[in-house]
């Protein structure tokens, strides 16, 4: 099937069976392996990606969905060779060790920050609790998130 | 998980708005219908689902509105749209908030949850709480089920085969008593060990309703009959929740015990009857 969308701004187009996932999609056809594949069933975060202004889990969503829709995924946080404000946070507080979750935390963590753009500890780890890490323990990863925007000014 | 990527073959027919999905339905009685995915695509991931097609609903935009007054929802409405929504009850937004997380949340639809009809659905005790009416609709005509009468065994609805879900009204609530409350291992991504969705009215300091519904304890949500009747006799007794073990049927499982399970139910509805009778009787004073 011939389907057609967005990714980070730019037209895509890809031929692939209907209820191909949007994660292989990207990783195996569009090269984008930013997004990771943890568990393949919706519970550890490493595969999102923002669908239309929302965080989802692209190994969830079969490819006939994103036809026409808008995608964002961990490539397209960086602006011409700038990084986005909640990868610099990242940066500082040390919030990656073997960094396999980062970039779902990053996408997650974008998506909380263009609607709130100054979380609160709580609120960040209530909106990323989709996201499982196994080595920071989490504290590093909700100090860049609160202060992301800090980072910035 | 390795090796070459699943794609799960299948054809994929996608209908943009109601009309559309009924004549693909009944065109296609055994096409499995896709909402948000959220069961379906780990379903597949399994291996325990290869449809050889597939009805996609995503995209019929016009069966995932709430209404302004919170009291009806669109079978595609998702669980963001119902937390989202300011008049929708706040017993409601909670469960929403409880699905998953956030990810899931985004995806995952009303619709959904209850014709998925797991005994561990969040929603569905709340539903049956809210005495909540399902529409449904297929080329033949359509039709409104209690959902009560929703649930017909182990994973099983009354929806005929060439039937979908389209809404869910609920009648509104006004000052009744609300509970929701989930008991799992943690906040976010836990299958519920216990749920429970409960709703008492009151005229006048009598109770004149009681609708108290369990989930994760037996093959499909439960009404606790006995703790219902109890409550419309003698008022607001806490001791009335013990009569729970006996409404009930929960077994052991990877997630607890069937021991554990009755308790914690019980407890649940002890400790909110507890409350909820203080609060009548601070009202009274006033
Ligand atoms: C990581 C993870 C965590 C989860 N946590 C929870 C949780 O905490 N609590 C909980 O209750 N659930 C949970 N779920 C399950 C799931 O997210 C919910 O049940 C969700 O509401 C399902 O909606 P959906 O649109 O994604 O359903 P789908 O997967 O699209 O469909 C589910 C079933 O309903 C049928 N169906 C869907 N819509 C219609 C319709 N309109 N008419 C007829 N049939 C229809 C489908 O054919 C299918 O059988 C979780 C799932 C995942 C992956
Ligand atoms: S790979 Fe998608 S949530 Fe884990
Ligand atoms: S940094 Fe290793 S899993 Fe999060």
């Amino acid at each position: 099937m011939h389907i057609e969308f967005s990714v980070n701004g730019e037209r895509r187009e890809v031929d692939l069976p209907p209820m191909t996932r949007l994660l292989d999609a990207l990783r195996e056809h569009l090269d984008l392996t930013g997004a990771k594949e943890g568990c393949g069933e919706g519970e550890c975060g490493a595969c999102s990606v923002i669908l239309d202004g929302e965080v989802v889990c692209s190994c969830l969503v079969p490819v006939v969905q994103v036809a026409g829709a808008s995608v964002r995924t961990v490539e397209g946080l960086a602006r011409a060779g700038e990084l986005d404000s909640i990868q610099a946070s990242f940066l500082k507080h040390g919030a990656a060790q073997c960094g396999i979750c980062t970039p779902g935390f990053l996408v997650a963590a974008r998506d909380l920050l263009d609607r709130n753009p100054h979380p609160t500890p709580d609120q960040a780890r209530d909106a990323l609790a989709g996201n499982l890490c196994r080595c920071t323990g989490y504290q590093a990863i909700v100090d860049a998130v609160v202060h992301a925007e800090a980072v910035r000014e | 998980m390795s090796g070459p990527a699943p794609t799960y073959g299948g054809a994929v027919v996608t209908a943009r708005d109601l009309p559309e999905a009924l004549a693909l339905r009944a065109q296609f009685p055994e096409a499995v219908v896709l909402a948000g995915g959220t069961d379906l695509m780990v379903m597949m991931e399994a291996g325990q689902l290869r449809p050889g097609r597939v009805l996609n609903l995503w995209g019929c935009a016009g069966l995932r509105t709430i209404s302004e007054d919170g009291g009806h929802f669109g079978a595609l409405a998702t669980w963001t749209d119902v937390a989202r929504h300011p008049a929708v009850h706040p017993a409601l937004r909670e469960c929403a908030r409880t699905v998953g997380a956030l990810q899931i949340q985004n995806r995952g639809t009303v619709g959904g949850n209850i014709v998925n009809a797991s005994p561990a659905g969040d929603s569905l005790p709340l539903w049956l709480a809210l005495d909540a009416v399902f529409e449904v609709a297929s080329l033949r005509g359509a039709r409104r089920i209690a959902a009560a009468d929703f649930w017909v065994g182990y994973r099983r609805t009354a929806l005929a085969p060439d039937e979908l879900l389209t809404g869910v009204t609920v009648a509104p609530a006004g000052a009744d008593a609300v509970l929701y409350r989930k008991v799992g291992t943690r906040l976010a991504q836990a299958i519920s060990k216990v749920v429970v969705g409960a709703r008492i009215r009151q005229v006048e300091g009598t109770v004149t309703e009681a609708r108290i519904a369990l989930g994760s304890v037996g093959p499909v949500p439960l009404r606790a009959r006995r703790v219902e009747a109890l409550l419309v006799e003698r008022g607001l007794d806490p001791d009335a929740a013990d009569a729970v073990v006996d409404d009930i049927a929960p077994i052991d499982d990877v997630r607890s015990t069937a021991v554990w399970r009755r308790q914690v139910a019980q407890r649940v509805l002890r400790r909110w009857l507890v409350e909820q009778r203080a609060f009548s009787a601070r009202n009274a004073r006033q």
